[in-house]
């Protein structure tokens, strides 16, 4: 079985403070701290169990700037056996569309039983890249997997609906499976696992290897195109209780007790 | 005349309430830019539904087939690839739901025809779509336009408008359409929905709601949180990290992937407020919300808010709630 996954390098932007860039259509990156997407990171271990099982190898791949390496990195040392990053500068400013083409061109001249992906990414939720990749590679796919089980030549996937309400379907192998979070439990990296990985080669690709013209990538190539980054409008008018734990703690339950709730 | 198609999204009988959401959003820009505003359903048995939509729409094409019983993409797409090259629709909409997603971006691509996913807005100024979107779970706005062509495709996030029904049904005219569908789809196969387990607790129900995101930092913390939370009667509730960790179960969940609630009272602990989660309770009669990132985005939906580590806040209050009842903690 083998599987290639794709993922992505982002920033960890839940906790984090953000800026708008003076370009008014990115954000400022200096300061935050990226790792491997979260929706990639199931989707690496979902891959790396899967091998276990059945054997065959696990392809780590991503279109990313150089500073990617990491979480390629990471992926080699939870157990993919090779990463190959795709890295050029006429790539920035590509949407899902056009990141699908990249890893396309690379993707179709490897050998795969299984394409994971991660449902969606973190900074852009975009959530389209792996059903185009699909389709460019003409294989069956599925999203939003809860669990899969692979038999003889089809994949049985649990689909999330909403609600805890699933569906299960069969698809055909070769396949490409987007996951959700929550399929699985992502195992920590082991040091072994580290000193393996950085043994590893990563192969890396640039824009004369894809075969691709500059139309197909970046803002050209896109659907997509920032015009304009800004923060959302409040929708409620929010009063901040200010004090010391202890007071804001006595502010909150006196209007917890002046609506009846105490 | 130009038109706008709205695919309706329906399963086991029910149209889902994000077709008419679609649907109103989708009247308005038709009347702005004169064009015909078309409902298009696929199913096994579906006309009867298609009277529903044609309230709100002037003209509805059904697709029957015991083929499109139960959703499957690959079907919808052989469907949908015949019916939009003869059509030619300007716009076509598609809910960012978990079919949605399935579908419209394969679908898109098969077409060559540019999609902008999740939008919470859009708008379609003579030949230029411009549509709101956002990153970073919701902590940023995005507009966008998408790349000049003859027919856009959107999928638009649950909730993203409100329902309005049209003050005189629009009384669309039903016309049926052929599947064009020959043989068995081979390539994916629905199989059986999957309930949730049953006997767990039912968060829509409860008045009050204490729900916990990362913030709670380890499973080891929900039992103070869990005692907060009785000494007020609340349910616990949670977002979606806390069910993908296995510490509550996904009954407890609130959110566009799990339930969509509006207690009386919300209190969110350690909660940042992803759109995926705000979807879920934001209309609460009265929301607090605790938490130490003072540009969490779940202050903006809050009526008080509270920046501060919630394990500083949360034994101190329980003390003072005791008090208030007059008894010792």
């Amino acid at each position: 079985m083998d599987i290639v996954v794709c993922v992505k390098h982002v920033p960890e932007t839940a906790e984090a403070e953000l800026k708008i860039d003076a370009s008014g259509k990115g954000i400022e990156k200096s300061g935050l701290v990226f790792y491997i997407n979260e929706w990639d990171d199931y989707a690496l271990e979902e891959a790396v169990r899967i091998k276990e099982k059945f054997g065959g190898t696990v392809t780590a791949i991503t279109v990313g700037a150089e500073d990617s390496d990491s979480t390629l990195r990471k992926c080699l040392a939870r157990g993919a056996d090779k990463a190959i990053r795709l890295t050029d500068p006429k790539f920035a400013g590509s949407d899902g569309y056009a990141t699908a083409k990249i890893l396309y061109s690379v993707i179709k001249n490897l050998h795969y039983d299984l394409v994971l992906t991660g449902m969606q990414a973190g900074d852009d939720g975009y959530a389209m890249v792996g059903p185009i990749l699909a389709e460019m590679l003409g294989i069956p796919h599925t999203t939003m997997a809860k669990k899969i089980e692979l038999e003889a030549g089809v994949a049985k996937v649990n689909r999330e609906l909403e609600g805890g309400l699933e569906e299960q379907l069969e698809i055909k192998l070769p396949a490409l499976i987007s996951v959700q979070t929550g399929i699985n439990e992502p195992c920590y990296v082991s040091i072994m696992g580290i000193r393996k990985a950085m043994q590893k080669e990563i192969n890396v690709m640039t824009l004369a290897d894809t075969g691709l013209s500059e139309a197909d990538m970046g803002e050209t190539g896109s659907w997509l195109k920032i015009e304009k980054l800004y923060v959302p409008p409040a929708e409620k008018q929010t009063e901040f209780l200010k004090g010391t734990p202890d007071e804001v703690a006595a502010k909150v339950a006196e209007i917890l007790k002046a609506r009846g709730f105490i | 005349m130009p038109e706008i198609f709205v695919l309706a999204e329906h399963r086991q009988g029910q149209i889902r309430d994000i077709t008419y959401e679609m649907l109103t959003k989708a009247r308005e820009i038709a009347e702005k830019a004169n064009l015909m505003l078309t409902a298009v359903i696929l199913g096994k048995e579906v006309k009867e539904k298609a009277k529903t939509l044609a309230e709100y729409a002037k003209k509805v094409l059904v697709v029957e087939d015991a083929k499109l019983e139960n959703f499957n993409s690959d079907a919808y797409q052989k469907v949908l690839v015949n019916l939009m090259k003869e059509y030619k629709p300007t716009l076509t909409l598609i809910g960012h739901t978990s079919y949605g997603i399935e579908l419209a971006p394969r679908l898109a691509a098969a077409l060559n025809m540019p999609l902008a996913t999740d939008c919470i807005d859009l708008a379609l100024e003579g030949d230029t779509l411009t549509v709101t979107r956002q990153m970073y779970g919701g902590k940023v706005n995005v507009n966008a336009t998408l790349r000049k062509a003859e027919s856009y495709m959107v999928t638009v996030r649950q909730a993203a408008f409100t329902t309005q029904k049209p003050v005189t049904p629009l009384n669309g005219e039903i016309i049926e359409k052929p599947s064009l569908l020959t043989e068995e789809i081979t390539t994916k196969r629905f199989i059986q929905y999957i309930l949730p387990p049953p006997g767990g607790v039912d968060i829509t129900a409860a008045e009050k709601l204490v729900g916990i995101g990362r913030g709670i930092k380890d499973q080891s913390n929900i039992p103070l949180i869990e005692d907060f939370a009785k000494t007020i009667g609340a349910v616990l509730a949670c977002s979606r990290p806390i069910v993908d960790k296995g510490w509550l179960p996904n009954d407890r969940q609130v959110g566009s992937s799990g339930k969509t609630v509006k207690p009386k009272l919300y209190i969110a602990l350690g909660i940042s407020g992803a759109f995926q989660h705000v979807l879920g309770m934001k209309n609460s009669d009265l929301i607090i919300a605790i938490n130490k990132d003072p540009n969490a985005p779940i202050f903006s939906f809050s009526d008080y808010g509270v920046v501060e580590d919630l394990f500083k806040i949360i034994p101190s209050l329980k003390n003072k709630i005791y008090e208030l009842k007059g008894q010792k903690a």
